[in-house]
């Protein structure tokens, strides 16, 4: 069974170098500056558009709710201006039906028809009579009008054609606005008509009877946009109203207009039939608004309070949990730091009883020969002779020396602890490791047998790193041998730049259950305690050095495990 | 008492410790014989009799104490002083099972070595 590397373990071995960094508080900085801004775009957004929906929503109902009552007003004023108008119309044409030419040319006639009309109708000032020729023959009223000739007026011909006759709100000869409404009728001595001329106060009073809210306005022009009434906003009649009104004004609906002073306005046209006036109410745009300032602002101090809120809790939670967070990262990394040095010291330990073994040996030698030099000098009266003293010192030297070999060796080894990259003959440094297990092996009697090619290569890497992976993977190999097993070395080229370097034995073999664990953290079999960290900080320098490490096993047939590396030629 | 007379047996797998343990012990007064491998040792037992073994745990081929396992299977009471390395207890305790007489660390002070043989020899009874 071949166990592929995995990279969660990847990620687990590296973070032994990075964790510094990430711990440093930049990292932490910039997830908390992405954590505040993504919580608060998320809330602070839909808040937003539901606020901007509901004040718009608000807005049109309530742009609705004061434009419904203007457009009735309007309609309102409208029928009772044109009911006002056809009253008194009715009321001339009745006259002159009843009447007829005979009765109505005579003066006194005429003001008791025009005191009937006042008294049923009022707004009546006087009547006049107007024969085929434009000449008032008969008059009732307050002025001396009799004989007066209105052939040369326009409303003369006007009535002359279509029967009844609205005139505009004029001056006149009584300077005071007053208007005509005149009705024309055929007697048997030629056609004549019925004039009478009707105070605008009756209009004013109409109009201004719309006007229920304060901030309202409402009065008539006429189609070249005189005022026909007076107006709260321009002024008394006859006067020329600053709004270029529409030339088919809508019925029924409000106009958005802007006065010649800027104002912004609301207004609803109604032509009065028959007539050449046009109500007009209208409204400041402003006033309508006001309304919903109210509201408005309490949206808006809404938003902001909601706003204000999102920010302090999502700033204040994502710092605390990012503190939770690097909190706990520092006390993993503690803990990690730990273990590390944990697993260091072992080594270290294992490495001195190793050296401290190695060295016991030539030292006993050393003790015994110089103690035995020393013996034949105090214990023998005679001197021994000089060829076995000089024995005796050359074994001490040679014990001394090998002393020193093993020493030398230890330094060499401790010297690449330090990361560099450096061209390396693979041979030399498997049989340098080896020179460590060398007495262990021989009392156990371990056969390492050697596959290399003819030439072993030479790669470039970090001679120190690697000595710990072998080192690592041959005392395993040992621990898993019994005495009198066989450990072989295989070197050999792999496609490509890499080499691979395999290290199988014959021993107990891992089972398969654990064989998916072997490079985890903190993960041992050995009864009374490796520390689990060997085999998983041995992957983790083996991927940092560029390569891969796969092991296969078989329970009772033995372990094989395979580093390949990269010959870095490339990089060297 | 008299180191004359007390034959004992040196094994140990460097041959030059061996020879001068035996030349120093015989200096003083003790009859010594060295070998080198466990196999030699259990042979020269086989033949001679002796008083006292002095065994190196740590030996290539046949170990210390798979000897002493052996030489105790055959004869109980021969007395084994053993000799272990720095941090070997674990070695020293299954040898001291095994029956060893006591042990001794390396390098070894060459007194302390002949007191142990004459106690070992003289069949007292070690106090531990």
């Amino acid at each position: 069974m071949v166990v592929p590397m995995k990279d969660e373990l990847n990620q687990a071995n590296s973070a032994f170098e990075q964790r510094d960094a990430r711990i440093s508080g930049g990292r932490y900085r910039k997830t908390l500056i992405t954590a505040v801004l993504s919580v608060s775009i998320v809330t602070i957004v839909p808040l937003l558009i539901m606020t901007g929906v509901a004040d718009h929503q608000y807005r049109e109902a309530l742009n609705a709710e004061s434009t419904r009552p203007m457009v009735r007003f309007a309609a309102i004023g409208r029928q009772s201006l044109e009911s006002f108008l056809s009253e008194h119309l009715s009321a001339l044409d009745m006259a002159v039906r009843e009447r007829g030419f005979s009765q109505l040319r005579d003066s006194r006639r005429l003001r008791e028809v025009l005191t009937n009309l006042q008294r049923a109708f009022g707004g009546f000032v006087d009547l006049g009579v107007i024969d085929d020729n434009g000449i008032q023959i008969s008059y009732a009223g307050p002025f001396e009008l009799e004989g007066r000739s209105y052939s040369e007026y326009d409303w003369f011909s006007e009535v002359s054609t279509a029967h009844v006759y609205v005139s505009d709100v004029f001056m006149g000869y009584r300077n005071a606005p007053h208007f005509v409404i005149a009705v024309q009728d055929v007697a048997s001595d030629g056609p004549f008509v019925l004039r009478a001329t009707i105070d605008t106060d009756v209009l004013n009073r109409l109009v201004s009877s719309l006007l229920v809210e304060p901030s309202w306005d409402a009065f008539l022009i006429n189609r070249d946009g005189i005022l026909q009434t007076d107006s709260r906003r321009y002024g008394t009649a006859l006067q020329r109203c600053p709004i270029a009104m529409p030339t088919n004004p809508p019925q029924g609906e409000l106009v958005e207009q802007e006065d010649e002073n800027g104002e912004r306005l609301l207004v609803g046209y109604a032509a009065i039939e028959r007539s050449p006036f046009v109500l007009a109410l209208l409204s400041p745009y402003e006033a309508l608004q006001a309304g919903w300032l109210g509201p408005r602002r309490n949206l808006a101090g809404f938003l902001v309070v909601s706003i204000f809120l999102i920010l302090a809790v999502v700033t204040g939670g994502s710092v605390y949990m990012l503190n939770r967070a690097r909190e706990s990262d520092l006390k993993r990394l503690s803990y990690f730091h730990k273990m590390e040095y944990t697993n260091k010291m072992a080594a270290l330990g294992r490495l001195s009883a190793g050296v401290a073994h190695e060295i016991n040996n030539p030292l006993s030698i050393i003790t015994e020969k110089a103690g035995l030099l020393e013996d034949l000098l105090m214990l023998n009266v005679a001197l021994p002779p000089r060829e076995k003293m000089a024995e005796l010192v050359s074994s001490v030297l040679k014990s001394a020396e090998r002393c020193g070999g093993i020493t030398h060796r230890l330094l060499g080894f401790a010297k690449h602890m330090e990361v560099q990259r450096e061209s390396i003959d693979l041979d030399e440094l498997i049989r340098q490791v080896l020179g460590f297990l060398e007495k262990e092996a021989s009392y156990r009697a371990i056969q390492i047998d050697f596959d290399y090619p003819e030439d072993p290569p030479t790669i470039v890497s970090d001679r120190g790193q690697l000595q710990q992976v072998f080192l690592n993977i041959v005392n395993n190999a040992f621990a898993a041998v019994k005495d009198g097993g066989h450990i072989q070395i295989g070197i050999r080229r792999s496609d490509g730049d890499t080499v691979a370097v395999s290290i199988t034995d014959d021993g107990i073999g891992v089972a398969e259950e654990h064989l998916k664990h072997i490079f985890d953290p903190f993960f041992t079999t050995k009864k009374g305690g490796g520390t689990g960290l060997g085999l998983s900080i041995t992957y983790g320098i083996v991927q940092k050095l560029g390569g891969q490490i796969t092991v296969s096993s078989e329970v009772g047939m033995g372990t094989c495990f395979t580093v390949t590396l990269p010959t870095g030629q490339a990089i060297a | 008492m008299e180191a004359d007379a007390v034959r004992v047996l040196i094994v140990d797998d460097e041959g030059e410790l061996v020879s001068a343990l035996v030349e120093r012990l015989n200096l003083r007064g003790f009859e010594a014989t060295g070998v080198t491998t466990g196999a030699e040792a259990l042979s020269y037992l086989a033949d001679t009799s002796v008083d006292v073994v002095v065994l190196d745990v740590k030996m290539p081929g046949l170990g210390g104490l798979e000897v002493i396992r052996r030489i105790k299977e055959q004869r109980a009471n021969l007395q084994v002083i053993l000799l272990t390395g720095h941090g070997s207890a674990q070695d020293a305790d299954r040898g001291m099972e095994l029956g060893a007489y006591d042990y001794l660390m390396k390098p070894v002070k060459i007194d302390e070595l002949v007191a142990l043989l004459l106690a070992a020899s003289s069949g007292e009874v070690k106090s531990s």
